[in-house]
């Protein structure tokens, strides 16, 4: 016998919604990040009556997230056929100039994706060291690093003001 | 001074939203609408508001399966149909639109029986058949947990009766408020002596409007 998880599933959207799209938007961008929420809620629920009871719901729903994210970013670099410099897609949420969806996302968009997926899973969605290495495979020490490396190059893109680059 | 390093770092992902309520709207309702689609929707809720309360309405894809008042705590009547049913519940307002609608117009006295698909599969045996036979009492009338016993089957099972009827997982919709003691007292209502008493008046109004054709009082509504 093993006990499931049998709170209504509309209470682990409230609670953990807002923080799996934060993930997904640091991951694939404002404009994919709806899908990659969609599909891994969707995903979720299906699974859900059989999710033993006392599961780490919040890493549970980020490695879904990850899995969906993965499957977007792999579908993004097949549709991008090499016709050199394309324009940004132009975004369809809120963030005017200024904010994320341009400064943070374009210096977020420019780690290797293993960073980003790093600095995404333990900065934003919470998740120890140890939760993120389950997740991306490699140890917690890999994880660590790779999380610092991307805090980093954000900071130098996206925190340190550049002088005078367009003159 | 100094500031955690982790603090600061959070710091570079202000400008990310932790709440976005529009987009967690609009994704909520298309989680609601593809979770349907694929036949994941076991239990879809919404609240409807009502002269005694806000109402809860459950679903599951047979019907309407659950009715509760705010006494009764909707948390906890969640909760439980995650329990009972499949916790694969949402707050999924469509396939409840017409139970929500029908309601609002029982209410308004404009409505005086619903149609609309019911699960009963809250309740089984005896109380179950106590309650296909409440649909059978009339808007506007009244009858005894002794009757109920007997139309269901079983003259001497009255408590069971009083049971079934306090017991009713759709109240307002399967009338158990129009079951009362043959003393004359109200007896048990899940929402209360008083919602029972408020949905009997309003059933008299309404059943004495439509008798009689005087209008019932001036800040009534005429029924459509």
């Amino acid at each position: 016998m093993f006990s499931v998880n049998q709170e209504p599933f509309e209470a682990i959207v409230q609670r953990h919604g807002p923080r799996v799209l934060r993930v997904c938007r640091a991951v694939v961008g404002p404009t994919a990040a709806d899908d990659a929420w969609s599909e891994t809620f969707l995903s979720a629920l299906q699974a859900y009556p059989t999710l033993p009871a006392g599961s780490n719901v919040e890493a549970w729903l980020v490695t879904i997230a990850h899995r969906k994210a993965v499957d977007q970013v792999r579908g993004q670099s097949r549709r991008a056929v090499p016709t050199g410099d394309l324009p940004e897609l132009a975004s369809t949420g809120s963030g005017g100039p200024g904010g994320w969806e341009s400064d943070l996302w374009a210096a977020l968009k420019a780690l290797p994706l293993r960073q980003r997926q790093t600095v995404a899973y333990h900065y934003l969605g919470g998740l120890p060291y140890a939760d993120v290495a389950t997740i991306l495979g490699g140890t917690p020490q890999a994880a660590r690093r790779a999380a610092a490396d991307g805090i980093a190059a954000l900071r130098r893109a996206y925190l340190t003001p550049e002088p005078d680059t367009r003159a | 001074m100094t500031t955690s390093p982790e603090a600061t770092d959070s710091a570079l992902f202000a400008a990310l939203p932790e709440v976005d309520a529009d987009a967690e709207r609009r994704l909520h309702a298309r989680l609601a609408g593809s979770a349907a689609e694929a036949g994941l929707l076991d239990v879809a809720y919404r609240t409807v508001d009502s002269p005694l309360g806000p109402l809860l309405l459950a679903a599951t894809g047979e019907g309407l399966v659950r009715v509760a008042y705010a006494r009764e705590d909707h948390d906890r009547v969640l909760a439980q149909l995650a329990r009972q049913i499949s916790p694969r519940v949402l707050r999924a307002p469509a396939r409840l639109d017409v139970a929500a609608r029908e309601i609002e117009e029982y209410f308004a006295g404009r409505r005086v029986g619903f149609d609309l698909a019911l699960d009963l599969r809250l309740s089984a045996g005896f109380r179950r058949t106590v309650l296909v036979h409440l649909t059978d009492i009339a808007y506007g009338t009244t009858t005894s947990y002794a009757a109920v016993a007997a139309a269901a089957g079983n003259p001497r099972a009255v408590r069971a009766a009083g049971t079934a009827c306090a017991t009713n997982p759709l109240p307002v919709v399967v009338p158990c408020h129009r079951v009362v003691r043959s003393d004359g007292t109200l007896g048990q209502y899940a929402g209360g002596t008083d919602a029972k008493r408020s949905l009997l008046s309003l059933e008299a109004l309404r059943a004495d409007h439509a008798e009689t054709g005087v209008p019932g009082s001036a800040t009534r509504p005429e029924p459509a």
